[in-house]
């Protein structure tokens, strides 16, 4: 979902915007930080080094990044795809290591996580760049820009831990561009996160390889997977990636019992026809299982995609139908408002649990992760 | 799905550098490896083989007509230098500086003329003296000159573009370097301006093909271009884009032409016939075949048969 800009992050602003998002989403903010003095804004057209890991050395000072799929060969002085990770004299190096260009409160249900701490906010964070290119991405501003192009803050892993505390949320959402390109730097504030007992979450594409992805498991607690499409053409032509390791890193989570979440924009005329809807729904039924929550979000024109209209309700109606024919126990609609769909539903009795209207969020029939109808566990992340 | 907008307005603007309809493609070739002193170049002798290059293609007395005919008093020319590889593989000083005093001999005022590349800290690296626009002969990076708010989207590309290609400069003159490129197999002039954008990262799997043809087929690109000039003093056939000085030549030459595709498939040759002087593999053993100059002759840029080239050398 796309963040507010804050970019000066001070009390000042934090609360206009924490206002302003309130005012859309009709819920309050709660735990509002204070930023004021805490992060020195670092200026654009500067970068800043720290060590990355999963690269291999080449020959002629050449590296290899195996950190997602892609395998970027990067010469020296060049930088990966991502555009945030350059060789340095045959080292590699990550530019946005402690510099996130954003910082948020924001619901948790805006990641969407719909089944991990329901009604709670979650501290938000992102630096720029990004491993793939969508053509409708919502935050290519700060996804498919440079590290140089963009002010960012001076927050170290260690300092962000502790204003995301101080913001009184339980968990922190790696989250807007792709954690993933800022891998290190996620990994150890998942780390510190873990110690002082805060939950660490990615909101992620999903393109990444398995060792590095198997590695960073220990500190997260809930990932969010975006899966664009179920065919390979729609990644190569509007992601500028591959469908495959996608797949893969959803089934590793589930092996690895992460929770796992899957959003779906359904985009018309792209990805949106019933047999690609049906052949998803079966894979994840059958790879991931039927407890895995879909989300179908709803596709508004942006960035190189401004030529189609935003999604019709009724396809999104239709999707959600596939899904639960096919067997899929929480499927949901998001972008959409005041939808039957976005309410969670017992899968044994059908009983209303959670109600939602965008961002209001009314926990009506769950207790502890149970139905208070019928007394099934319902999967998720609770408490 | 279309993203991409009619090519007709872009070929209409590719004016001197003109399409393979309008004229045989013409690229010349001059040489002096004589013009180094050690590793340092002879300025004057630089300035002589820039005119000898301009009589050569332009069948001219005065090189500084050549100039005139092209740049009018009152436009802001800018100079795409190529700087990504440091002092030692970028386009030299010496060379711009003798095509500034050419543009200033031409009555094009110094304040209108701005020499740019994608940073400041790569035109320092590459030893040009940073002075910001307005100076005389202003020399500045695109984070410096800003880039438009606006992403462009034409054909394959989406991005934002320098504010030197879009407003701040009329005509464009390019000075690119002649090398290898360990991805999309050489940069010589389309490849270039992807200096231009925000977003050059993005632009270059399949060994940058189409990104190239596209993006210099945009009006406000290749549609500007009123002339390249190949720096080709050094020339890197191997080990490309980063400096490798153990791959660098002093091949000596300059190297212009009427039609862009040309001018890189000349260049290009000269890279294949470098190489398998020093017993490499082909570009297209290599797994780089630049196929984006195929492309760019596709999409009507310019003529890539070497054989239908009229090249002179001298």
């Amino acid at each position: 979902m796309k963040p507010a800009r804050t970019d000066n992050f001070n009390r000042r602003s934090f609360l206009q915007t924490a206002c302003a998002a309130s005012a859309c989403s009709l819920i309050p903010m709660q735990g509002a930080i204070s930023a004021a003095g805490l992060y020195e804004v670092l200026p654009e057209a500067k970068v800043y080094l720290h060590p990355a890991q999963y690269y291999e050395k080449l020959e002629k000072r050449r590296v290899r990044c195996t950190l997602c799929p892609r395998k970027c060969e990067v010469d020296d002085q060049e930088r990966g795809y991502c555009g945030v990770r350059e060789n340095r004299d045959g080292d590699y190096f990550t530019l946005v290591y402690g510099r996130p260009c954003t910082l948020h409160v924001d619901p948790v249900e805006k990641k969407p996580l719909f089944h991990f701490l329901p009604g709670t906010e979650i501290f938000s964070l992102a630096t720029v760049g990004c491993n793939v290119n969508c053509k409708f991405c919502q935050n290519w501003q700060i996804s498919q820009v440079r590290p140089e192009q963009e002010r960012s803050y001076d927050a170290p892993p260690d300092k962000l831990v502790e204003t995301a505390l101080n913001s009184q949320t339980p968990a922190i959402a790696h989250t807007y561009t792709e954690p993933v390109i800022f891998y290190e730097y996620a990994k150890e504030i998942g780390k510190i996160a873990h110690e002082k007992g805060l939950k660490n979450t990615f909101i992620s594409n999903g393109y990444i390889e398995e060792k590095p992805l198997k590695e960073l498991l220990p500190f997260l607690d809930a990932v969010k997977i975006d899966l664009k499409a179920f065919t390979e053409r729609f990644y190569q032509e509007l992601v500028v990636g591959e469908l495959q390791p996608v797949l893969r890193c959803l089934e590793i989570l589930v092996e690895e019992g992460m929770w796992t979440e899957i959003v779906y924009l359904v985009i018309p005329t792209q990805n949106d026809d019933p047999d690609e809807i049906g052949q998803m729904c079966r894979w994840i039924r059958s790879n991931l299982g039927s407890d895995v929550p879909l989300h179908f979000t709803r596709f508004h024109p942006q960035y190189m995609l401004k030529t189609l209209p935003p999604t019709p309700i009724k396809t999104l109606e239709r999707c959600h139908s596939i899904a639960r024919e096919e067997g899929l126990n929480y499927v949901y609609i998001g972008n959409v408002a005041s939808n039957k769909a976005e309410h969670t539903y017992c899968a044994s009795c059908g009983e209303i649990l959670i109600r939602r209207s965008g961002y209001r969020v009314n926990i009506e029939k769950l207790d502890k992760g149970n139905c208070l109808n019928c007394g099934i566990s319902i999967p998720g992340i609770w408490e | 799905m279309k993203y991409s907008v009619s090519l007709a307005g872009a070929f209409a603007s590719l004016n001197v550098q003109g399409t393979p309809t309008s004229k045989t493609p013409r690229v010349s070739l001059v040489r002096d490896p004589g013009c180094f002193n050690g590793d340092r170049i002879d300025r004057r002798r630089v300035g002589e083989l820039l005119d000898k290059l301009l009589r050569v293609q332009f069948d001219v007395a005065d090189p500084v007509d050549v100039f005139r005919r092209y740049f009018t008093p009152g436009e802001r020319i800018g100079i795409k230098v190529n700087c990504l590889s440091g002092r030692r593989m970028s386009t030299h000083v010496e060379l711009v500086d003798k095509i500034v005093e050419r543009l200033i001999s031409a009555d094009i005022p110094a304040e209108d003329i701005i020499i740019w590349d994608r940073m400041n800290e790569d035109l320092r690296r590459g030893g040009f003296e940073l002075r910001s626009p307005g100076e005389a002969v202003a020399c500045a990076g695109c984070d410096v000159l800003g880039y438009e708010s606006k992403i462009t989207v034409h054909r394959s590309i989406g991005s934002l573009f320098t504010k030197a290609v879009t407003r701040l400069c009329t005509a464009q003159i390019n000075v690119p370097v002649l090398k290898d490129h360990g991805i999309v197999g050489v940069t010589i002039g389309m490849k270039n301006f992807f200096g231009a954008i925000h977003n050059p990262n993005k632009y270059h799997p399949n060994r940058g093909d189409p990104y190239v043809a596209d993006l210099y087929s945009h009006p406000d690109i290749g549609g500007k271009v009123r002339m390249t000039i190949v720096d080709a003093l050094e020339v890197q056939p191997e080990g490309g884009p980063p400096y490798q000085p153990e791959w660098v030549e002093k091949y000596g030459g300059l190297l212009t032409g009427n039609d862009p595709v040309a001018l890189d498939r000349v260049g290009w040759d000269i890279i294949e016939k470098r190489r398998n002087q020093r017993g490499l593999p082909s570009l297209k053993e290599a797994n780089r075949e630049p196929t984006y100059i195929h492309t760019a002759a596709d999409l009507n840029l310019g003529v890539d048969d070497l054989s239908a080239i009229n090249i002179r050398r001298s």
